[in-house]
């Protein structure tokens, strides 16, 4: 029930930005007692995001599982109602509206899911899956229908002849594939795709990516794209955003965050990972933080990474690091930036990443 | 004599539509202190061939053939109780998802106690303080407090650490991981692998390491193998498989990672089409037909040999050395088939 400003929709224009998320905050209950459900606490499973998302790029989001990344996508979405902030889509704010008032929008954003088993009902047939958006926004019906939806088949390296097969009859590969022409049928201007490869062989990730990469081209799609790997993300995100129990800790243009990395998380994420390359992984001094993730039910005070950070000091248990912006759009949130305070950490933790390119 | 050996282990699995043949003449041996990385994707056969050692995937619908020697001994003509006392004692396992390898009902103490006693005459007591020493030994804080936890009260990572703890009650000459780390966050997957690589450099074991991820066997392995449809396509020592590899398999999964230490590739190598069905595998060599350098040879089935001019470092391909090195793409330093184009 909340009203759009119409001023907002011209300023939002103006700075470039399809989508434009402003303090998001998603909170879960915990609830307790047996006939009156108290609320003993909440899991803050995204605690105030801004972001913005230009028109055509392809924005990488990275963090490790329970850090509200999946959340995230689906608030945006209006999958799950966020608890506080704002999300514009083109200027129009999508929270607060519900149900037939988000149906025009939906056509303009569509999501692509992690598991290719579980998205799609086993008991409808290829045809029926990839045709649903079309037929629900009274877009095409009949013969016109079955058309686009094998244009569509043909364009993700399907065929005609599986329009009538059941999504069982299909290797993940290709059911990601029918999931990724779902999510193009009503030809969206955004796709959310939440961890599209993880679940998928290597061989058939790169298969996955480079069709996805294809299709932003001849689409002009924007992209999120969540994953926990590093290598994907880097692969094909222009920008990055790290996020650590349920706050963006760094954002950056994608090649600056990876040679060089401001929040000492976001250095740990990088270093920990082991790389297809024996001899660089030799040559690393890797930073693996002690101990395990915090609960996002009761995260630590003031900066967040405190706990497991090798450069923590007292101020960083006190205070909360604001987002800062250290030139070339690269923002981070930390007390201690590493390019500042650390320039030899970052070197000796990643020397391969941090070497200029031959 | 290696401490396990492998030889022409096959393990085809009858099924109403024909003989699946998971594992289809697997060969390798691993020695103390080693550790065998083996890579492949998913129905390569990698978990099949290592579980089949511990006699894990007897049951009627199997045949096996092949030996596997264990200093001398053919577990395949072990009784149940040979059997029985080698898993655990002398070849322990430590597998993919660490909650559901744990009982639900029972304290971890209660579990890791009764794991040192099925193979120990010890008192209770000396098998709780031999579980409360390990628990330590693998990195748990407050161990002697934790024995009283269930699993459910452990994160993830806490969990591989008990199921290592447990795999190392016996002390095991060998220790076979199967994606030990694959449900496991970066953060905690580096932890894990360290644990392992300490713990095998303090009790000298042998480490059998499954997985599909090459970084982590970039990491920590010596040596490697490369499964694909039940059949081993390359063998070599961690050098050789990643910067001279000789079969086309290999270039793929090289060539199809997105690397995380390199700058955006325009687009990435990758191999086509899918695995074949291991009910119907392709005549000769497995990979012919998603392989881009296929001749009329690749119909007859290529040995597992040396051929690259290196004794140690295996492969099934029929192309010349020259010509693999040749043919092989090379986008920037990384190696892979050839790139698709837009």
């Amino acid at each position: 029930m909340t009203d759009v400003a119409p001023a907002a929709t011209d300023g939002a224009r103006a700075q470039g930005g399809l989508l434009e998320i402003r303090d998001l905050v998603k909170h879960f209950p915990i609830k307790s007692g047996v006939l009156i459900d108290r609320q003993v606490g909440a899991v803050r499973a995204v605690d105030g995001v801004t972001l913005t998302v230009k028109e055509g790029e392809t924005l990488g989001l990275v963090g490790e599982s329970g850090c509200g990344k999946s959340t995230l996508c689906r608030t945006i979405l209006q999958l799950i109602p966020p608890t506080a902030g704002s999300v514009r889509f083109e200027g129009q704010e999508l929270v607060g509206k519900r149900g037939r008032a988000l149906q025009p929008l939906r056509r303009e954003m569509q999501m692509i899911f992690q598991d290719p088993y579980a998205s799609l009902n086993p008991r409808q047939r290829v045809g029926q899956i990839i045709g649903n958006p079309l037929r629900i926004h009274g877009l095409a019906s009949g013969d016109s229908l079955k058309r686009q939806v094998n244009e569509l088949l043909e364009r993700v390296g399907l065929g005609p002849e599986h329009y009538n097969r059941f999504p069982h009859e299909f290797s993940g590969g290709q059911r990601q594939r029918i999931g990724i022409a779902r999510a193009l049928a009503l030809r969206p201007k955004l796709i959310i795709a939440d961890e599209p490869v993880s679940a998928l062989d290597v061989s058939i990730q790169a298969q996955i990516i480079n069709l996805l990469e294809d299709l932003q081209d001849d689409f002009k799609l924007t992209y999120i794209f969540v994953a926990h790997d590093l290598g994907v993300i880097r692969h094909v995100s222009d920008r990055i955003a790290v996020m650590y129990l349920g706050k963006i800790v760094e954002l950056g243009p994608a090649e600056e965050v990876y040679s060089n990395p401001i929040h000492p998380y976001t250095l740990t994420l990088l270093s920990a990972l082991p790389i297809p390359d024996p001899k660089a992984n030799a040559a690393r001094n890797p930073i693996i933080p002690e101990g395990d993730l915090p609960s996002p039910a009761n995260p630590p005070a003031a900066c967040r990474f405190h706990t497991r950070c090798p450069y923590a000091t007292e101020i960083c248990s006190q205070e909360e690091p604001p987002l800062v912006n250290y030139g070339n759009d690269h923002w981070a949130a930390c007390h201690h930036p590493l390019h500042r305070e650390h320039p030899e950490a970052v070197r000796a933790a990643l020397p391969e990443l941090t070497r200029e390119p031959a | 004599m290696s401490l396990l050996e492998i030889q022409d282990l096959k393990v085809h699995f009858e099924t109403d539509d024909g003989a699946v043949r998971a594992v289809d003449g697997a060969s390798f041996s691993v020695d103390r202190g080693q550790t065998l990385g083996i890579v492949g994707e998913s129905g390569s056969g990698k978990s099949v061939a290592n579980m089949t050692i511990l006699g894990l995937t007897q049951s009627p619908i199997t045949s096996i053939s092949g030996r596997i020697m264990l200093e001398g001994r053919d577990l395949l003509e072990a009784s149940p109780e040979e059997l029985q006392a080698i898993r655990g004692e002398e070849i322990a396992m430590i597998f993919q998802d660490p909650l559901t390898s744990l009982h639900p009902f029972y304290k971890i103490g209660k579990q890791l106690v009764e794991a040192i006693q099925v193979h120990k005459d010890v008192s209770k007591q000396a098998a709780r303080e031999r579980a409360i020493e390990l628990l330590g030994l693998v990195g748990i804080p407050d161990p002697e407090q934790r024995m009283g936890d269930y699993p459910h009260e452990f994160s993830g990572g806490m969990r591989q650490r008990v199921m290592i703890a447990m795999a190392l009650v016996n002390d095991p000459k060998i220790l076979i991981a199967d994606e030990p780390t694959t449900a496991l966050d970066v953060t905690i997957q580096a932890q894990i692998l360290r644990l392992i690589q300490r713990l095998q450099e303090q009790f000298g074991m042998a480490v059998i390491l499954i997985t599909h991820d090459l970084g982590v066997v970039a990491d920590v392995a010596d040596y490697i193998n490369v499964m694909y449809a039940g059949r081993i396509v390359e063998a070599g020592t961690l050098d050789e498989i990643f910067y001279d590899p000789q079969h086309p398999y290999t270039w793929g999964l090289l060539g199809s990672l997105a690397r995380p230490d390199r700058p955006r590739a325009l687009r990435l190598s990758q191999i086509q089409g899918q695995p074949p069905s291991l009910l119907a595998p392709p005549q000769g060599c497995h990979f012919r037909p998603r392989c881009p350098y296929e001749f009329d040879k690749c119909k007859q089935t290529p040995g597992l040999e040396p051929r690259s001019g290196t004794a140690g470092h295996l492969d099934r391909c029929w192309l010349p050395p020259d010509k693999k090195r040749s043919l092989r793409v090379v986008q920037g330093d990384q190696i892979g088939l050839e790139v698709p184009a837009a």
